[in-house]
């Protein structure tokens, strides 16, 4: 059991290249932290930094008040689940997971004791007698787990371990993952790229881009109040979608149509003294099928009819995308996001999409138009140049 | 910003020690590879430029090109050359056929498949004078199953077509597996997609071979070419068992060998030993520059993957 | 390749046919040198394939003579004493050509190919001479150097080909367990090294073992003669009126090493024999 704290920790290549800057970050006793970004984004360096496997450059790690940068892995009483597992090919499950005890030279007794327990925990029980390469995926990924478990460190760190799982495996298994520590309580941090991933399991989310941390948070809080249009992009699945928007006396033109802009974010407009050009953010499920609003709701919110360009069915809810006769948005932030996630649509002129969630019950039909409906009090606005949220409330 | 710099230092530190340690693990075998090979290859060099004839020691004096030209006029010299050419191209176009033929009996074979691979590795395991000696009783007359059933009442190993036929054999035999190998390998580098999806468009058995396996497999085969040619050009050992050199069967190994052996004379042995790693640098810059084969060397640096 | 429309029963035959090929032309050579060593001095020349009178006598005439008995213990000391530096100066070498970035390393590897490819003949007049003045001529030294030198070429290629495909993340792996840089070396990455130095081990002893011309040119006595270099003064010698059946008796003696070798590490033999020629 531990507190994990990066006091302005940076990482600098001999290349003169920045990979990690000035990351400020707190991990509480017993608290599941996640650091998520695309890939290169400085996350498994410093995964690496806490675990001892690269130098930090500047600033300082401490782990329960001690300083750690100049001791050695071993001596750093952490454990590590690598993305490819690093199971040792030629001990068996049992070697594999007894490897960390006989180095700490623990009596046999304990070491087949703490070992039979943690296999019994994970499952692993009658395979303890087989080498890796005769194990499945998942049996691998749970010995990985069973080899830092026995350990009992005072943290974890794990590293993409679930991403060579298929996706029903890798779904049971983080599931299990989160029970487990739980039931330990160790203190963990958990590197991945996938945001559903860091969503479900963490109990906060630290979302890095280029080396810089972009936003801190619970992953609720990430999702309501994104700092900036990179987390608001990264964040979400289907994505956020991003217009352009013009404020004009008291209203904010957008290809949507006008919408009045509520007290509150007239507000924050005035106090981050805005620009009048900005972007507008809306979550594919803040939209619904207009005919399937009742009245009185529908009268508080703002609809807008386009015809239907594909339209996705998945059983328990509808995707209705549409391509909007409308300048594309422009913005660096979302250049970046473009980039690392490999969707250049986000960024096209021309034509801006738009996915909604409707009901199942919704009778859009493709290429038919469709009148959707959506609460203007729930967009959010950035700004163009910086990416800042501008109606962000901490 | 003073800092930033004195850890830079320390990371440049980091990477000169990383190099003082390769350079450290390197230099024994560098050093023993050039000892051995870079000084003989100076001192031949300078040996050739001299005369130098162990029976005549007092008569050691600088002669400038005069042993080339003794060489390069001499009759000996040249059918030992024509020789080796030939055996060369003979065996190693031999060897490219049989060779693809084994490789792909060994990819595709459906029965005993370890069991071929394992025997086919005998004749690159066996020691080439055993096997250069199995050959030779095999063609003596009366000794031989294959000298009474191929060739009856004629000595084969004293004429000059059949001993160059029977050297070729013994060296086709010994390295064709080896050649198997490297071709395996190459083939094992085709997609089996790749083969469906030509069969898809249309392409026959022969069309798929000449297609598209032949061209994924090019590089691999130009090196296996490259390596067996050079190898092919030093034969030695058979034509020493089989014909030690009668009925100008010798190849310009075998007459640099006699030359030492029994002329002991080191100049003009030298300048064949320059005259010989002349000709295969021309043949390894033949098959970089005309084929473009790449040097495997060139593949350490990208890694295996 | 696709199923074509030949029946399975016809498939089966068809490549039953073809390995039988394989495997004859293969073994042929090998089982007729040893028919050969079986045959009785009054049977050798009859030129049958199967000897009509088995027996050992003369694999008792061999052992019983200096001149084999002699050649085969140097060939075994010259071969191994060759293989043991080799291997341990090539896993250095691979090591560093493998894992580390270095300048020069470009020039190492081409160097080593360069040698792989050069015609020994090309040494053998210079290196007669070199070892007479050194006082090398004619004893192990004199045939282990060369020996060393023309396979360490072939053991880094092994090596570093090797070297590349060991898991280096297991190496991290070690050292969040609570190991050493010490104990990672020895307790996850050996283990895994170790296949690799013993089939590059098992390459450089047959290159050694199988070697001629370096043997019969840079020896001129027992002293260091090896068994491939002894074979050939067998002919002729006075002490045996006909050298066939101890010749071949001796040839199969020094092949059976070999074809152990062959039987036992058929796979790692092929995996090192094409790892350093066909990547990339």
């Amino acid at each position: 059991m531990a507190e994990i704290v990066l006091d302005k920790v940076s990482k600098r290549y001999p290349d003169g290249a920045l990979a990690v800057s000035d990351i400020d970050l707190t991990v509480g006793d017993g608290e599941f932290v996640i650091l998520v970004g695309p890939s290169g984004c400085g996350k498994s360096t410093t995964l690496n930094m806490v675990a001892g496997l690269e130098d930090i450059t500047t600033g300082e790690l401490r782990i329960d008040g001690e300083r750690m940068n100049e001791r050695a892995p071993k001596d750093r009483d952490i454990a590590m689940v690598f993305q490819s597992y690093a199971l040792y090919p030629h001990m068996s499950v049992r070697e594999n997971m007894a490897f960390p005890l006989r180095l700490a030279k623990a009596p046999h007794e304990e070491v087949r004791r703490r070992v039979e327990e943690a296999a019994r925990v994970l499952d692993l029980t009658e395979h303890l007698d087989r080498r890796p390469a005769n194990l499945s995926g998942g049996q691998r990924q749970r010995v990985a787990m069973g080899r830092a478990i026995v350990r009992e460190p005072k943290a974890f760190l794990m590293d993409e371990p679930l991403s060579n799982l298929d996706a029903k495996l890798r779904g049971q298994m983080r599931t299990s993952l989160s029970r487990l520590q739980k039931q330990l309580g160790t203190t963990t941090v958990y590197v991945t790229h996938d945001q559903t991933e860091a969503m479900t399991l963490g109990d906060r989310i630290v979302v890095l881009q280029a080396g810089h941390v972009q936003q801190i948070g619970s992953p609720q809080h990430l999702y309501d109040r994104p700092s900036n249009l990179f987390v608001a992009g990264f964040i979400g699945s289907p994505s956020m979608n991003f217009l352009t928007a013009v404020v004009e006396d008291g209203h904010l033109r957008t290809p949507l149509g006008e919408v009045p802009l509520t007290d509150r974010v007239r507000r924050h407009l005035e106090a981050a003294d805005a620009p009048r050009e900005l972007i507008v953010g809306l979550r594919p499920e803040h939209f619904e099928d207009a005919a399937l609003v009742e009245e009185h709701v529908r009268e508080e919110g703002r609809t807008f009819t386009a015809t239907v360009d594909v339209l996705e069915s998945l059983g328990s809810e509808k995707y209705a995308h549409f391509a909007l006769e409308t300048e594309g948005v422009r913005a660096r932030q979302l250049q970046d996001l473009a980039d690392v996630t490999g969707s250049a649509d986000l960024a096209t002129g021309g034509t801006a999409q738009l996915v909604t969630r409707l009901s199942a019950t919704s009778g859009a039909r493709e290429n038919a138009e469709l009148t959707v409906w959506f609460d203007p009090d729930r967009l959010v606005l950035f700004d163009p140049d910086s990416g800042t949220n501008l109606t962000y409330e901490g | 910003m003073t800092s930033t710099r004195v850890r830079r230092g320390a990371h440049s530190e980091g990477k000169r020690s990383e190099r003082r340690l390769a350079w450290m693990l390197c230099a024994p075998a560098a050093l023993v590879m050039v000892a051995v090979t870079g000084w003989p290859i100076v001192y031949s060099v300078y040996l050739s430029l001299h005369r130098y004839d162990l029976r005549f020691p007092g008569q050691q004096e600088f002669i400038g090109l005069e042993n080339y030209a003794v060489v390069l006029t001499n009759s000996y010299w040249w059918t030992a050359f024509g020789v080796t050419l030939f055996i060369t191209v003979v065996s190693v176009a031999i060897e490219l056929v049989l060779g693809m033929a084994l490789a792909i009996t060994m990819h595709r074979t459906l029965l005993a498949r370890g069991l071929v691979r394992t025997v086919t590795l005998i004749p690159y395991g066996i020691v080439t004078v055993v096997a250069a000696f199995s050959w030779f009783y095999a063609w003596t007359p009366n000794t031989g199953y294959l000298a009474e059933a191929v060739t009856p009442g004629s000595a084969p190993l004293t004429e000059r077509a059949a001993s160059l036929a029977i050297i070729i054999l013994a060296e086709v035999w010994k390295t064709t597996p080896f050649m198997a190998l490297l071709l395996l390998a190459g083939l094992a580098l085709v997609p089996d997609d790749l083969l469906r999806a030509a069969a898809m468009d249309g392409a026959g058995v022969w069309q798929r071979f000449v297609k598209v396996t032949l061209p994924v497999m090019k590089p691999a085969i130009l090196v296996a070419l490259l390596f067996r040619t050079l190898d092919a050009f030093r034969v030695f050992d058979n034509i020493f068992i089989l014909t030690s050199g009668a009925n100008d069967t010798s190849s310009v190994s075998m007459i640099t060998y006699s030359n030492l052996i029994q002329g002991l004379n080191l100049g003009i042995g030298s300048t064949m030993s320059v005259l010989i790693f002349i000709a295969v640098a021309i043949i390894a810059f033949v098959f970089v520059k005309l084929f473009g084969t790449a040097a495997p060397g060139s593949s350490a640096q990208g890694g295996g993957r | 390749m696709p199923v074509e429309t030949a029946s399975p029963g016809r498939r089966r035959t068809w490549w039953t046919f073809v390995n039988v090929v394989v495997i004859v032309y293969a073994l042929l050579p090998v089982l007729w040198i040893a028919s050969l060593s079986f045959k009785t001095k009054e049977t050798v020349t009859d030129g049958n394939l199967v000897p009509r009178d088995w027996t050992l006598s003369n694999y008792g005439d061999i052992f019983r003579t200096d001149e084999f008995v002699r050649a085969l213990i140097n060939s075994i000391g010259i071969a191994l004493i060759a293989t043991f530096i080799a291997v341990a100066l090539a896993t250095m070498a691979a090591y560093a050509v493998a894992r580390l970035e270095f300048p020069g390393k470009r020039a190492l590897v081409g160097v080593s190919l360069l040698i792989a490819m050069f015609p020994q003949i090309s040494l053998v007049t210079p290196l007669f001479n070199i070892e007479r003045e050194l006082g090398l001529f004619d004893t192990w030294p004199g045939l282990i150097l060369p020996y060393i030198t023309f396979s360490l070429p072939l053991a880094i290629y092994t090596l570093s080909a090797f070297f590349r495909e060991i898991p280096w993340e297991l190496e991290k792996a070690a050292k969040m367990d609570g190991a050493t840089p010490a104990q990672a070396f020895r307790r996850v990455i050996a283990p895994l090294a170790a296949p690799g130095v013993f089939t590059s081990a098992i390459l450089v002893f047959i290159f050694c073992w199988n070697d001629f011309l370096f043997a019969i040119s840079l020896t001129s006595s027992e002293a260091s003669r090896t068994v491939p270099a002894a074979l050939s003064f067998f002919t002729g010698s006075s002490q045996f009126e006909d050298p066939t059946g101890t010749i071949s008796a001796a040839a199969v003696v020094i092949t059976v090493p070999i074809v152990l070798f062959v039987l036992f590490f058929q796979r790692r033999i092929v995996a090192g024999l094409t790892s350093g020629a066909v990547k990339g």
